[in-house]
């Protein structure tokens, strides 16, 4: 029996019950549908997570001082070296790297009149701003400039003005840290706590210089600088590592990534979605029971049927792939039905929330597919050994 | 061509067991228009599907064309009633979704046979029953004599070697039996061996030979009959 007559049978089938037809590949459709679309949350939520790093700068990175190691097995073996001001200037040099910035930091007391707060004091150079995407409430951040400059200007995170200047405005005004006297340049708008676990709101910002004086420091704490193009960030990490092995003499730096975190994150969503697309398979899974349902009424319904294709000398390896037929044909209608249903419910879902990003991935609609099709095939075997092992004498006796 | 020998059908029931058939044994020559009748429950049908490989025999042995048939595995037996037999039904048993001509291509459908052969040897059949203008009607559209005739054309399309009628003109009017019974025997003239399956003592006058079943055995010497009917 050629392939095209079988389907064609099968459809004929198909055709005379159109009700039942209908409602089971509805049933399958349903499951499809929201597996598409659960996945596409997930994937929209991973998405979106990613897009938020990348705002805050995922392609930075950052260098430190000091080896990640063990040590102590040679004695006197290495020296580690600081990381100066001079290789600060190094690496600005390096063409991969669009902007750098050096940073030290100490925790000071800012004093203004009778008040005083503690605040983390960054001493760094203008190109900070641009590196960690910050923005300004008023005034104007560090001077742009050569790092050895040291300036007396200070710009303060948006919580340690107003808990110093209580309402006033604080442009203009001379802030004493320690013995130092700054005036203040610029006020940060609020940022909220970083995911780095780092709050700018409550920080100052002073030229590097100035600040290695004020805190007696040689060395930098790290140096952060932004990638020009994020496809070379490897590449960008091995040439600044290279640079300082070369002043250093020695491999006495780390030179990380913040993307490596960024897919540590987008690793933890991708298992959410797919704990999702699982969630949603469990309503195909009731699809498929459903076929199932629906083949063996049209098995019990269709007994003379079956005993007259019998008699007409149908083989029951034939009977059974034209009964697998029926069960694979509407599965395979409601896979496709439930994809265009998917794509329009997540359509639909990206016209109300415009900022959400969610997306079908490509490989929920290849395993939504073929997961139809194997619920079609799995389901319809038993109803079909069913119909095979029908004796034709008693089905043809009933009428 | 068909010989039974000592052939019994029994089925459990209960605690006993039901002989459907008992010891029977009965030869058909090619070409034959044999009626089987007898009452209610004697067994008429259990033999025509014992005939018809549909069933088989608990005990005894059916040769079908010099073969020992009765013992043939499944996927054989199917093959000897899509080439060998066709059937006729007293509910006629056509497909209620297709046309009388997609009806009669069925046979040939599961034969493996190609479209445009099924087309032309279904459309030939239809025409030797005389319903080649009813081809594309349901049967539904179709009255009972038309639809025994597609049935008909349906059980010969495959040129079987016997043609088994179990009570084909039961559900007919008499204008309807005749025309389908005329049917029957014109092609059983063409040499088509006919067994028919019938109550009806009018009908059975028209077969060659008459054989009676009484509560599943054969009653009274076929060769007693056979003169009967011609005397």
């Amino acid at each position: 029996m050629a392939l095209l007559d079988l389907l064609g049978f099968a459809i004929g089938a198909l055709r005379g019950h159109r009700l039942r037809t209908a409602l089971s590949v509805a049933g399958v459709a349903i499951g499809i549908a929201s597996v598409l679309t659960l996945t596409a949350l997930g994937e929209g939520a991973r998405r979106y997570i990613v897009d938020e790093f990348a705002a805050l700068g995922s392609n930075l990175i950052i260098v430190l001082p000091g080896k990640v190691e063990t040590t102590g097995g040679v004695p006197f073996g290495g020296v580690t070296h600081d990381l100066t001001l001079e290789d600060h200037g190094a690496l600005a040099r390096l063409d991969r790297l669009r902007r750098t910035a050096p940073i030290v930091v100490a925790t000071e007391t800012l004093r203004f009149q009778g008040l005083g707060r503690a605040v983390p004091v960054l001493g760094t150079t203008a190109e900070y701003l641009e590196i960690r995407r910050l923005k300004l409430a008023s005034g104007s951040f560090l001077p742009p400039g050569d790092s050895d400059r040291a300036g007396t200007e200070i710009v303060l995170g948006t919580r340690a003005a107003q808990e110093l200047f209580r309402g006033e405005n604080p442009l203009g005004q001379m802030v004493r840290v320690g013995p130092a006297r700054f005036h203040v340049v610029g006020v940060l708008a609020p940022r909220g706590p970083s995911v780095l676990g780092f709050d700018l709101d409550e920080a100052a910002f002073v030229p590097v210089k100035t600040a290695m004086r004020l805190f007696n420091r040689t060395s930098l704490f790290r140096i952060v600088a932004e990638v020009r193009i994020f496809a070379d960030m490897d590449q960008a990490k091995a040439e600044a590592l290279a640079l300082l092995k070369e002043r250093h003499r020695a491999e006495d730096v780390t030179v990380y990534t913040q993307d490596a975190m960024v897919s540590s994150f987008s690793a933890i969503l991708g298992a959410l979605t797919l704990t999702l697309a699982g969630i949603a398979s469990v309503s195909l899974v009731v699809a498929g029971v459903g076929i199932m349902n629906v083949m063996l009424v049209s098995v019990t319904e269709r007994r003379a049927e079956i005993g007259l294709l019998k008699a007409l000398g149908a083989a029951e390896p034939q009977i059974l792939l034209a009964f697998l037929a029926e069960a694979t044909i509407l599965a395979a209608l409601g896979g496709l039905l439930g994809l265009a249903v998917g794509a329009f419910g997540v359509r639909l879902l990206g016209l109300i929330y415009p900022d959400f990003p969610a997306a079908i991935p490509p490989w929920a609609v290849a395993a939504s597919l073929s997961l139809s099709f194997l619920v079609g095939v799995g389901f319809g075997v038993w109803p079909a050994r069913r119909a095979t092992r029908l004796d034709p004498v008693a089905a043809l006796a009933r009428r | 061509m068909i010989g039974l020998q000592g052939v019994w059908r029994t089925y459990p029931m209960g605690e006993g067991v039901v002989h459907a058939l008992r010891d029977v044994s009965l030869s058909i020559a090619a070409g034959e228009y044999v009626a089987l009748i007898g009452p209610s429950g004697s067994g008429k049908s259990t033999l025509l599907h014992i005939l018809g490989c549909l069933d088989r025999p608990t005990q005894g042995r059916y040769s079908f064309e010099g073969r020992e048939v009765g013992s043939l595995p499944d996927g054989e037996r199917s093959l000897l009633r899509r080439n060998r037999i066709g059937f006729v039904f007293q509910f006629f048993h056509l497909l209620p979704r297709l046309t009388a001509q997609g009806n009669v291509e069925l046979p040939m459908l599961f034969g493996g046979i190609a479209r445009d052969e099924r087309r032309e040897r279904a459309t030939r059949a239809l025409a030797s029953v005389g319903l080649l203008p009813r081809a594309g009607h349901r049967p539904d559209q179709l009255s009972g004599g038309e639809r025994q005739r597609a049935a008909i054309a349906r059980a010969v399309v495959m040129n079987p070697a016997v043609l088994l009628a179990d009570e084909p003109t039961g559900n007919l009017d008499r204008a309807s039996a005749q025309e389908v019974m005329g049917v029957l025997e014109a092609m059983n003239r063409q040499g088509l061996t006919l067994v028919v399956v019938t109550h009806d003592p009018v009908l059975a006058g028209h077969a060659q030979r008459v054989v009676h079943l009484t509560d599943g055995a054969l009653s009274g010497p076929p060769e007693v009959l056979t003169s009967t009917v011609e005397a």
